[in-house]
């Protein structure tokens, strides 16, 4: 929405569009709420943006493209950095020839997620510089900062956002349009590209190097700025923390720093010196007051129940009172559930029936766990579910082991299921195994995205396809099925019984479109069909 | 109203349109040249779940989310989720339920999301035309027509016709 240059818009959109702008020549990602917007707009404003099957390749895709000298993003939700870290931490070695951001969009408060971890640890971590926007214009400027930085620095920056900034909304002034990037080429450069200890040594030494140049520029950053206010009171926040401290003490003193990493210690240092109490404002793991407790600046931080959930402008004051007694728990509102006529429905309820131990994943499916099906053991991270379905065959007596069954959504397999299915080949449990692999045809918990088996791109084009009972055989399983449980029911449970009986491995593919996308994806088959050179 | 910020929530299931209703009004604060910031979980996690949705506006707004027991107005589009967020309205706060149009009168009962801002509207200073331009820019087009016609019930039951 555009009025006279201004535009409302969420903070995943204001990176889209900063991004956009700046001229990064290729998006990459997995989706993963609250971050898979950004690609998403940034593929409907024009950008290349594409999914990968996960973060780790995504990375790495985007890694290759600021080799090349261009701009590049990798957007990722705060668990899919995990996934992405190994690249990361070496990333942060050999440095780019472009510019690099990576958007970590962090939950906490765990609105769509399975853990709070706070990223801000990972800048430190791998040693990268941070951002952290407090609004969608911060997000929109600061991702241009960020691109600004990294083909300065030559390093990877990370954009780190919260739930509240990527899904809140407000107002952006963008800025006037920007010379674009230098076209890539690539230039040899083995010693800071090829990481062998010999040249990685060098690497870490000038990285070290680099970081302490970037601190100095950071004291005087104006991304970092002083609000003066009463002296009685000193803030010092970042990102979301910051607004809701604004509000929450609108006569106190601020420093607000959009660099989280580096910090600037000096400020910091004569910021509190300036003000009678100075207070730690922040959302998540303790790592500002940490950070500048350890630089030895008195600093105040918050009672530990802070740290749980997101912070608001209520808790704020509570924090600010010095007021650690318990909260009032909030109203529970309706749990979601399976939509009705989810094709995961009949699954669960044979799992039930069946009693099976069911080593589950993450998708729409593990709302499976709740009644009326209370069919899932065990769920921890994407892909999870094979090797922990391993694990428990492997040590459990003969009669609970053959009930063990790993279940796992179509796009979480190609995720992060397929080496599971390899390790499931390598080491098979006396008893064998059973995979169920949930094809729904899209990503439905995130918003129904295209992956590598739905046979389309981000943007819905036609393009290779990974199909999944073609890989299982060619890896060496031998009883692959393919069915559709809500047509046919029982045949899916004569299945699966006799699967559980055979000591031996299968892998099931029960497949049926979500209810959701149904009409989009036969729609796209029928215009597929009219098109057939789409390539592989 | 023009020197305060007004806080606003929506709450609702998921399918009955908190997040587009929150966009419309979110739009029409827009459109009147005020600041506005707008804050939800969304995903689609929420297959039927609890939905909520902060809209504030004013001259200058700093958090995106309606502090308990300062929300002006709570727009619940569905009866039962008026309890678990009763807690966020201040004192004095105006409640707007599925009670207050008669569903009978609109052409479509789906724009009961609009029939409820359209109750909203007549308590807010916000031009009419800038809600419809909102509702219009906000709803594809073989849409406009039902949901104008609620927004015009909701206000008119609101008191303003
Ligand atoms: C590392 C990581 N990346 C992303 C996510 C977010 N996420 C959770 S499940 C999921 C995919 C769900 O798709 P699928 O497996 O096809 O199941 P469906 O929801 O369609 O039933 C995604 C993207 C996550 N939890 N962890
Ligand atoms: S969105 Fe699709 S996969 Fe998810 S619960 Fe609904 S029908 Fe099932």
């Amino acid at each position: 929405m555009n009025q006279a240059g201004r535009m409302l818009l969420s903070g995943n959109e204001a990176i889209a569009l900063a991004a956009r702008h700046a001229g990064v020549a290729l998006g990459a990602g997995y989706p993963g709420t609250p971050s898979t917007e950004i690609l998403e707009y940034f593929s409907e404003l024009g950008g290349k943006a594409q999914w990968s099957p996960n973060e780790k390749v995504a990375l790495e895709v985007a890694l290759g493209a600021a080799f090349a000298g261009a701009s590049a993003m990798a957007a990722m939700k705060h668990v899919g950095l995990n996934v992405a870290a190994d690249p990361l931490f070496t990333a942060a070695y050999t440095g780019v020839s472009g510019a690099l951001v990576v958007v970590s969009a962090d939950d906490p408060g765990l609105a769509s997620s399975q853990n709070e971890q706070d990223n801000r640890r990972y800048a430190v971590a791998a040693a990268v510089p941070m951002l952290e926007p407090s609004d969608s214009q911060e997000a929109y400027e600061l991702t241009l900062e960020a691109l600004d930085l990294s083909r300065l620095w030559g390093l990877p920056v990370l954009l780190r956002v919260t739930t509240r900034i990527c899904h809140s909304k407000s107002i952006v002034l963008p800025r006037p349009p920007r010379e674009a990037p230098p076209s890539p080429v690539f230039h040899r450069d083995v010693r800071s590209r090829v990481m062998i200890p010999a040249y990685a040594k060098l690497a870490h030494q000038k990285l070290r190097k680099k970081l302490a140049e970037i601190a100095r520029w950071c004291e005087q950053s104006p991304l970092n700025r002083v609000i003066r206010g009463d002296d009685s009171l000193g803030i010092i926040a970042s990102g979301i923390a910051y607004v809701h401290a604004r509000e929450a003490a609108p006569r106190a003193s601020f420093l607000k720093l959009g660099v989280t990493y580096p910090l600037a210690i000096e400020q910091a240092r004569a910021f509190a010196a300036g003000v009678r109490r100075c207070l730690v404002i922040e959302e998540g793991d303790p790592y500002l007051v940490d950070s500048l407790r350890a630089a030895g600046i008195a600093v105040e931080g918050q009672a530990e129940i802070f740290r749980f959930g997101e912070l608001n402008v209520g808790r704020v004051k509570r924090i600010i009172a010095g007021d650690p007694t318990d909260e009032p728990p909030m109203p529970p509102g309706k749990p979601p559930q399976l939509c009705a006529g989810c094709p995961h429905r009949k699954v669960f309820e044979t799992l039930g029936r069946l009693g099976c131990i069911v080593s589950g994943d993450i998708g729409c499916y593990t709302l499976g766990v709740l009644p009326p099906f209370e069919a899932m053991d065990t769920c921890v991270c994407m892909g999870a579910s094979i090797g922990v379905g391993l694990g428990l065959r492997h040590v459990l007596g003969g009669d609970q082991a053959r009930r063990v069954v790993s279940v796992i959504g179509d796009s979480t397999f190609v995720h992060s299921g397929i080496t599971g299915l390899v390790e499931m080949i390598y080491n098979p449990p006396a008893t064998g195994h059973v995979l169920i692999i949930l094809d729904n045809g899209t990503t439905a918990m995130t918003g129904l995205q295209e992956h590598p088996g739905t046979g389309r791109k981000l943007d819905h084009k036609a393009t290779g396809r990974v199909v999944y009972e073609d890989l299982a055989r060619a890896l060496g399983i031998t009883n692959v099925h393919v069915v559709d449980p809500t047509r046919d029911g029982e045949g899916f449970e004569r299945l699966l019984a006799s699967a559980l009986k055979r000591d031996e491995l299968t892998v099931i593919i029960t497949r049926r479109p979500c209810l959701l996308a149904a009409r989009r994806i036969s729609e796209l088959d029928k215009a597929a069909e009219n098109k057939p050179d789409h390539g592989g | 109203m023009a020197d305060r910020v007004t806080n606003v929530v929506v709450a609702g299931l998921g399918g009955q349109g908190v997040l587009k209703a929150s966009d419309i009004l979110a739009e029409a604060a827009f459109r009147a040249g005020l600041d506005v910031k707008k804050a939800e979980v969304h995903g689609m996690s929420q297959r039927g779940g609890s939905v909520r949705s902060d809209v504030r506006f004013g001259p200058q707004v700093f958090s995106p989310m309606v502090p308990n027991g300062s929300a002006d107005f709570l727009v619940a589009l569905a009866a039962d989720q008026v309890e678990p967020n009763q807690p966020c309205l201040a004192d004095g706060g105006i409640l707007i339920s599925p009670e207050n149009v008669d569903e009978n009168l609109l052409s479509n009962r789906r724009c009961l999301n609009v029939a409820l801002l359209g109750f909203l509207s007549a308590h807010l200073e916000l031009p009419e035309s800038h809600w419809l331009a909102a509702i219009r820019s906000n709803l594809p087009s073989p849409l406009h027509e039902a949901n104008c016609q609620a927004f015009a019930v909701g206000r008119k039951m609101g008191g303003i016709g």
